[in-house]
């Protein structure tokens, strides 16, 4: 990944970001957040991370999303958001946190060394490279999120037949 | 360089034009389909030289003149709508389709002056899986156009595409994933070259002997990507006007109608790609026919080429024909009916569908 490309990336990312906390209307909050997630996979892509960059649209900017943004449009959120958006001490606590996160970000940055990354070895991030290290070396971590989302699928069904009885 | 770059460029027209065309021919193929299944006559205003020909050119109307009549129409943008989302809305509903043509190879190589060239605009490793990611960002037009309209049907339409897109495309691809596992690879043009293998070398091995199942499942959770009839509640004109795009006139109305031809072509494509052999003609190689039985017939490059994109073509536009035929054939699903048949139905099947070819693949080894 070039400068130019990385700045165009970079300054694109951090302003839908940005967009996505600052923005008063909800939908287009989740908008910018599309947005992020998308850019977010094309730097992926520049990366050499294909199927990561490709599971990252399919996953959260095509369904996730989608959920959040029919969430949104089914309760009409736009009406009904407090002036000045929501109590003092919960933004104090974001701005704090938010901050925190940043410095913490920025320490690791400084410390690490500059220079050209090294060289991603053939097939890197393919579809093939992923599948082996996921189904080798990440076997027991893989299968452990899988029993987890199992888990979550069986929680929703219950807590929706509850609802439904 | 630059030579790499204008082939790739020189690639990137051609498959737009060929889609775009392909979107302008199919709106009058459902014209006059639709004339033709209802017993009318259908689009026939278009005698230009008073009657000297001995056919009417409806085509060059719905060619021509329906598209200009489209874009120099007012623009009515609704009060309190949102502007910049409401502008938005029909361009997110067309991007991601026209993009998601780049994986789709519509030739298999040409050779010119030493160089050869791969037919397909973007030879990715993740082929199938880009285009399932492109065709998952689709549904943003629907939702944003339905609910930046300031409209309750709009908003109703919006409100239902999302959740009738969402729940088919999990069936669509799982009933790739069958697909998938029968090629061993995401790469849609190595998945073309597949199919150019023969069983008991008379029969081409296309993918819908092996796959039929999903073939069927993935045409199915197609059309309703397409939210068209039986699948068009989004649109349901009898209770919602015209669902998402109620609030929208003239070029932006125009732009959704493409992107909804645009989206048939793409599954057309697509399930062309998988499942009846992409461009693969039976018996032609590279450098000719090869007959069963040893018959050999040497044929020059340029031509086999052309004969490949041009099969490619005639399979997308059956298979396009085959949905337009589907859509004036049957009456629109209610909305239990759709979600029951989408996943009590088909999630279920793809799933079997899944178990069974894994089983078939570890017992034949």
């Amino acid at each position: 990944m070039g400068p130019l490309t990385f700045a165009v990336l970079a300054v694109l990312l951090v302003v839908s970001a940005l967009a996505v906390v600052l923005h008063p209307n909800p939908v287009k909050g989740a908008m910018a957040l599309v947005a992020t997630l998308f850019v977010l996979a094309v730097v992926f892509v520049f990366l050499d991370a294909h199927m990561i960059a490709a599971l990252q649209v399919i996953v959260y900017a095509g369904a996730i999303m989608v959920l959040f943004l029919f969430v949104i449009m089914l309760l009409s959120l736009q009406d009904d958001l407090p002036e000045g958006g929501g109590r003092v001490g919960l933004r104090t606590a974001a701005w704090i946190g938010g901050g925190a996160l940043a410095c913490a970000v920025a320490w690791i940055c400084l410390r690490s060394p500059l220079g050209a990354p090294p060289e991603a070895p053939q097939g890197y991030g393919g579809v093939e490279a992923v599948a082996r290290s996921l189904f080798t070396d990440f076997l027991l971590p893989f299968e452990l999120t899988s029993i987890l989302l199992l888990v979550a699928v069986i929680g929703a069904v219950v807590l929706a037949q509850r609802r439904g009885a | 360089m630059w030579g790499e770059v204008g082939i790739a460029a020189a690639k990137s027209l051609a498959v737009l034009v060929m889609v775009l065309n392909l979107c302008v021919v199919l709106l009058w193929v459902e014209r006059k389909g639709s004339a033709l299944i209802q017993d009318r006559i259908g689009a026939n205003r278009a005698n230009v030289f008073g009657g000297i020909l001995p056919f009417n050119l409806g085509i060059v109307n719905t060619m021509i003149a329906d598209p200009i009549k489209m874009f120099t129409k007012e623009d009515v943008v609704p009060a309190g709508a949102d502007r910049l989302l409401h502008f938005l809305g029909p361009f997110l509903a067309v991007f991601p389709v026209m993009v998601t043509f780049a994986a789709v190879p519509f030739g298999d190589v040409l050779l010119i002056g030493g160089r050869e060239i791969d037919l397909q605009v973007a030879a990715l490793d993740v082929g199938l899986l880009y285009v399932l990611a492109m065709a998952s960002l689709a549904v943003y037009g629907v939702v944003l156009g339905g609910w930046s309209s300031n409209s309750r049907w709009a908003l109703l339409g919006g409100i239902r595409g999302s959740a009738q897109m969402i729940s088919y495309e999990i069936a669509m691809g799982l009933a790739l994933i069958g697909a998938v596992m029968t090629y061993g690879t995401l790469d849609l043009q190595v998945i073309a070259r597949a199919q150019g293998e023969y069983l008991w070398g008379v029969v081409p091995a296309w993918g819908i002997l092996y796959q039929p199942l999903a073939f069927f499942i993935f045409l199915v959770a197609g059309i309703a990507e397409t939210k068209r009839v039986p699948f068009d509640l989004p649109e349901g004109e009898s209770e919602l006007t015209s669902g998402y795009f109620t609030e929208y006139s003239g070029s932006k109305q125009a732009t959704f109608m493409l992107g909804d031809f645009a989206e048939i072509i793409l599954v057309s494509a697509l399930a062309t790609t998988l499942f009846f052999g992409a461009w693969q003609v039976p018996f032609l190689a590279r450098d000719g026919w090869y007959f069963p039985g040893g018959t050999h017939l040497a044929m020059p490059q340029l031509a086999v080429a052309a004969l490949q994109v041009a099969s490619f073509i005639v399979k997308v536009l059956l298979l396009c024909c085959f949905q337009i035929l589907v859509r004036w054939s049957l009456p629109r699903y209610r909305y239990d009916q759709l979600m029951n048949l989408g996943w009590k139905r088909l999630l279920p099947l793809s799933l079997a569908n899944v178990v069974v070819t894994g089983a078939v693949i570890v017992l034949a080894g």
